[in-house]
């Protein structure tokens, strides 16, 4: 006969996943797919973002497979993404042509193209809406049946409005420099992993992927004191954006040429932060230097938070931990921190038991040497 | 929108580019070679940078071995054997003599590995000297201009402390005589067996980034003063309760009856072969 | 005096700042004091040449700012010089040898076998939260020793030199005092019989009693270890006491340099004179 393992680990993990299903059906409700993608906008926006891919149909079938729970949608999305080989990068987009929804400055009354507030939380009074218990499809209807024709009775521009960039504005006076464009490929994180000192195009990408909560933090405590940058919000865009990319096989770029593979609503922001420079004559002047965020998504804190970071790490000198680049990138990715911290679960007999022998040996006293 | 998974979880890009990442492993002993890890269906700290070595070296034929705490049983072993087995449909099995790639996580078998086989370890700190400096910019410089100080300075002071080092798993080992590497939290007991060892040794550490090996036949020596050798747990005295072992790694556990200590192997696929052994010889021996 | 310097420095340049046409232009720079007011360059060391030999002790004294800490670094290369050239003579490998051009690696050698440095501030030569002994035995190890025994009884014979009392030798010095901290940063600097050591204002700061037994210590290691050593400080005081030889420096530049008493008792520039006048 002989000995035969117990088979003790596997029928635990089984038993465990069968609740787990339990769980999520024993309340006998099914949301649907579009459900999710319909009503639940802020949170695929976010999972998007933070697992930097870009799809609403998959984030809303992780966050219904996780429960809502943003680590664990987040965490799937990414693993999801491992198994997708990167096939094309995209044609460089300009914001600037952003099918702006909403569009505000923090910085100037009257920017060119005007402020546009668009959907926004910004002016609800957050006060729990009951109405929303009783909230039924015919009312709806009625609702929106009411809101489109209302919309019919204001006249449409002819064109659609061109938005510039409220920077480029400012540059135009001369008070941001005028920078060379830099066309350096970015480097692709998922590729190469970081390291450090990091690249301009890496920390962007770690940012835009960090976990909201994350980002916010850090960029809340720098604004707060822990961090020398304290900026005025330039503009914040939210819209989207055609994505191209071109033929994979043909030696002569042509831009007529390119495949249109869809649109993404992006958040953008510029932070205008004063810096002191030295001209010419050696004088000290002030001028504004631009932080800049972006993410998936309608997200405007963790955009503006993004900003405040790109900021900070552009100068390292500042002995903040917000503005050390190793400590802002390294502790902000949703699916490493909580990882992380959920591996603490795991056992650690072995490792206990080295240390449990060290402390034994030591109180037992004495060296160990011969001598 | 279903998609299907591919053989061993990645795409084929994916396995090339870390397969790359092992071979310069490989090629500069105890090196962190960093790699764009990827994020796993298992969780960070969980033993992704494991899987992705396995998942990026296995084959058909191969035969595979998972321990967690040297038990095959422990549900995390389980919990990645049932991925790989699901994406590969490769043999899982328990004996170590059996395995052409055995990944583990803080133990290395009781039984000496052989040139037919790897090992794959998984790594949640693989920076030996990140107590001794945080910023990796800086460890980077350390490793390159071969400055070890920091590593010897802590050894120093432990004994300074406490008459003796106090090391627990993760005592750090000279590489081939030139790099200081964090053999992943192995028991000192392990340190020995990465000597010389006849199978390729390979570290992963997915939520850091960096794979790094020990190829066959590489000197390992744990770091140590010339007056105070290196030192494995001790068990003296003790045995395993069920196969009578001694001179192997053991778990302490408690008699719920008595209160007392009993021991027992922490291989536990060791265990079971011998518990067989022993079996087998008697059941031979009734028939005589 | 037909002896070999230790070590010979030779047009040694440091500048902070890129520069400009208006302070670039060679032999003449239009600066004032040592700053470009054109471009706000700083130039730190300018054209410094100096010999160091055996067993003396050269002083370097000069107000703040005049480039004399500045100088110490670069040659401890706790900073990159401009340009210039530094020669050491004791190991044969590096004759002739412009040790500022050597690899990271090769400096380190230099830093752990030739030299040895006390900075004014203790924070910057300990580790405040490791032992004394272990402080020191960080030089050793550093220096490739690999035994304890022995690291700790060089600890513990370079700690009562020092007068630290051997039943502390465990302590961390972020418990000690200032004098105690400076003393326990010599016996550091000391631990591997360095031909050569550097003493950065390291009484600055200490109560008159405390720098006054620092002061013999630094005078006792030179008489029984024939130790050579450049000591920088604004101190004029400190500098009689301790120096042979003594190179005055002003914005960046040695103005004057000569045996200490003969600078003392008849100083020819003008700013050494006035130097010398606050003293009496």
């Amino acid at each position: 006969m002989g000995y035969v393992a117990v088979k003790g680990g596997t029928n635990a993990i089984e038993a465990s996943i069968k609740r787990l299903k339990y769980e999520r059906l024993k309340g006998e409700e099914i949301i649907e797919i579009n459900t999710i993608l319909s009503s639940m906008r802020s949170m695929v926006d976010q999972v998007m973002s933070e697992s930097s891919l870009y799809s609403p149909y998959l984030a809303a079938l992780a966050i219904k497979q996780a429960e809502g729970s943003m680590e664990e949608a987040v965490f799937l999305m990414r693993a999801h993404r491992s198994t997708l080989p990167r096939l094309y990068y995209s044609q460089t987009v300009e914001s600037e042509e952003m099918l702006v929804e909403r569009r505000i400055s923090a910085s100037f009354k009257d920017i060119p193209g005007g402020q546009l507030l668009g959907a926004t939380k910004d002016y609800t009074h957050r006060l729990l809406d009951f109405d929303l218990i009783e909230e039924n499809a015919e009312g709806n209807q009625q609702w929106l049946d009411d809101y489109l024709k209302e919309l019919e009775t204001i006249e449409a521009a002819e064109s659609v409005t061109y938005f510039p960039k409220v920077v480029d504005y400012l540059r135009e006076e001369g008070l941001f420099e005028n920078y060379e464009a830099d066309n350096t490929p970015p480097t692709d994180i998922t590729k190469q992993s970081l390291h450090f000192p990091a690249s301009r195009s890496a920390r962007l990408q770690v940012l835009t992927r960090g976990q909201t909560g994350a980002v916010t933090s850090l960029g809340y405590a720098s604004l707060r004191g822990y961090g020398q940058v304290h900026p005025t919000v330039g503009e914040v865009r939210v819209g989207s954006l055609p994505i191209y990319v071109s033929h994979p096989n043909e030696a002569e770029q042509n831009m007529e040429d390119e495949f249109y593979i869809g649109d993404i609503t992006i958040t953008e922001v510029e932070s205008f932060v004063p810096v002191t420079v030295k001209n010419e004559n050696n004088e000290q002047e002030l001028e504004f230097e631009i932080g800049y965020g972006v993410c998936y998504g309608q997200n405007e804190t963790k955009a503006i938070a993004m900003s405040i970071l790109d900021q900070c790490l552009e100068d390292p000198e500042s002995n903040f931990p917000t503005h050390d680049e190793e400590f802002v990138l390294l502790h902000i990715d949703s699916v490493e921190s909580t990882g992380f911290m959920s591996h603490l679960k795991l056992p650690h007999y072995v490792t206990f038991q080295s240390k449990l022998d060290s402390v034994r040996q030591v109180k037992k006293g004495g060296h160990i040497n011969e001598d | 929108m279903k998609t299907k998974t591919q053989f061993a979880f990645f795409d084929e890009g994916s396995k090339k580019e870390i397969r790359r990442a092992i071979l310069k492993a490989v090629c500069i002993p105890g090196y962190q070679v960093p790699f764009a890890s990827r994020e796993m269906p298992i969780a960070r700290g969980w033993g992704t940078g494991g899987l992705q070595i396995t998942l990026s070296i296995i084959g058909k034929s191969d035969v595979l071995k998972v321990i967690d705490q040297g038990a095959d049983e422990s549900v995390n072993a389980v919990s990645i054997k049932k991925l790989v087995h699901s994406t590969t449909g490769v043999e899982l099995v328990e004996r170590t003599q059996d395995a052409t790639i055995i990944q583990s996580r803080h133990r290395i078998p009781e039984v000496p590995l052989t040139k037919e086989q790897i090992l794959v370890l998984q790594v949640p700190e693989p920076e030996p000297l990140r107590k001794v400096e945080a910023r990796e910019f800086m460890t980077k410089i350390l490793h390159s201009e071969n400055d070890y100080s920091g590593a010897w300075l802590m050894l120093f002071e432990q004994i300074m402390k406490y008459g003796r080092t106090a090391t627990g798993a993760d005592h750090p080992v000279y590489v081939n005589n030139r790099y200081v590497m964090a053999p992943s939290p192995i028991p000192r007991f392990d340190n020995p067996k990465m000597h010389q060892s006849e199978a390729l040794i390979l570290l992963g550490a997915g939520r850091e980034k960096k794979i790094y090996a020990i190829p066959p036949f590489t000197d390992v020596e744990s770091l140590a003063f010339d007056d105070y050798p290196f030192t494995v747990e001790s068990f003296e005295g003790k045995h395993c309760h069920l196969c009578g072992a001694t001179d192997v790694f053991l778990d302490e556990l408690a008699d719920n009856q008595t209160g007392e200590s009993l021991f027992q192997c922490n291989d536990t696929s060791y265990c079971m072969d011998r518990l067989n052994a022993v079996e087998k010889v008697e059941v031979e021996g009734s028939y005589v | 005096m037909y002896e070999e310097p230790i070590l010979r420095v030779r047009n040694l340049e440091k500048q902070f700042g890129d520069g400009c046409k208006h302070c670039m232009q060679g032999a003449i720079r239009n600066l004032e004091k040592n700053y470009c007011p054109a471009c706000g360059t700083v130039y730190a060391c300018q054209d410094i040449s100096f010999d160091l030999f055996p067993g003396e002790i050269l002083g370097i004294v000069g107000e703040s700012g005049s480039g004399k800490s500045t100088m110490m670094q670069c040659l401890y290369f706790d900073a990159d010089v401009t340009s210039g050239e530094v020669y050491i003579n004791g190991e044969p490998d590096l004759k002739d040898q412009n040790i500022f051009e050597l690899s990271r690696q090769q400096k380190r050698y230099i830093r752990n076998h030739q030299y040895g440095m006390v900075y004014q501030n203790p924070v910057h030569g300990l580790k405040m939260n490791f032992s004394s002994v272990g402080n020191i035995a960080e030089k050793l190890i550093e220096a490739g020793n690999r035994n304890v025994s022995e690291m700790e009884a060089t600890s513990k014979v370079l700690l009562e030199s020092v007068h630290i009392p051997l039943f502390r030798m465990k302590e961390e010095p972020r418990n000690f005092s200032g004098g105690m901290q400076q003393r326990v940063q010599i016996a550091k600097a000391l631990s591997n019989n360095p031909p050569i050591l550097f003493l950065d204002e390291v009484t600055t700061g200490l109560d008159l009693s405390v720098q006054a037994s620092v002061l013999d210590l630094i005078k006792r290691l030179q008489r029984e270890l024939g130790i050579s050593m450049i000591v920088v400080s604004h101190d004029l005081a400190v500098i009689r006491m301790l120096a042979d030889r003594t190179i005055v420096m002003l914005n960046g530049s040695i103005i004057e340099e000569g045996l200490t008493d003969q600078i003392l008792e008849d100083p020819q520039h003008a700013y050494t004179q006035q130097l010398v006048y606050s003293l009496l």
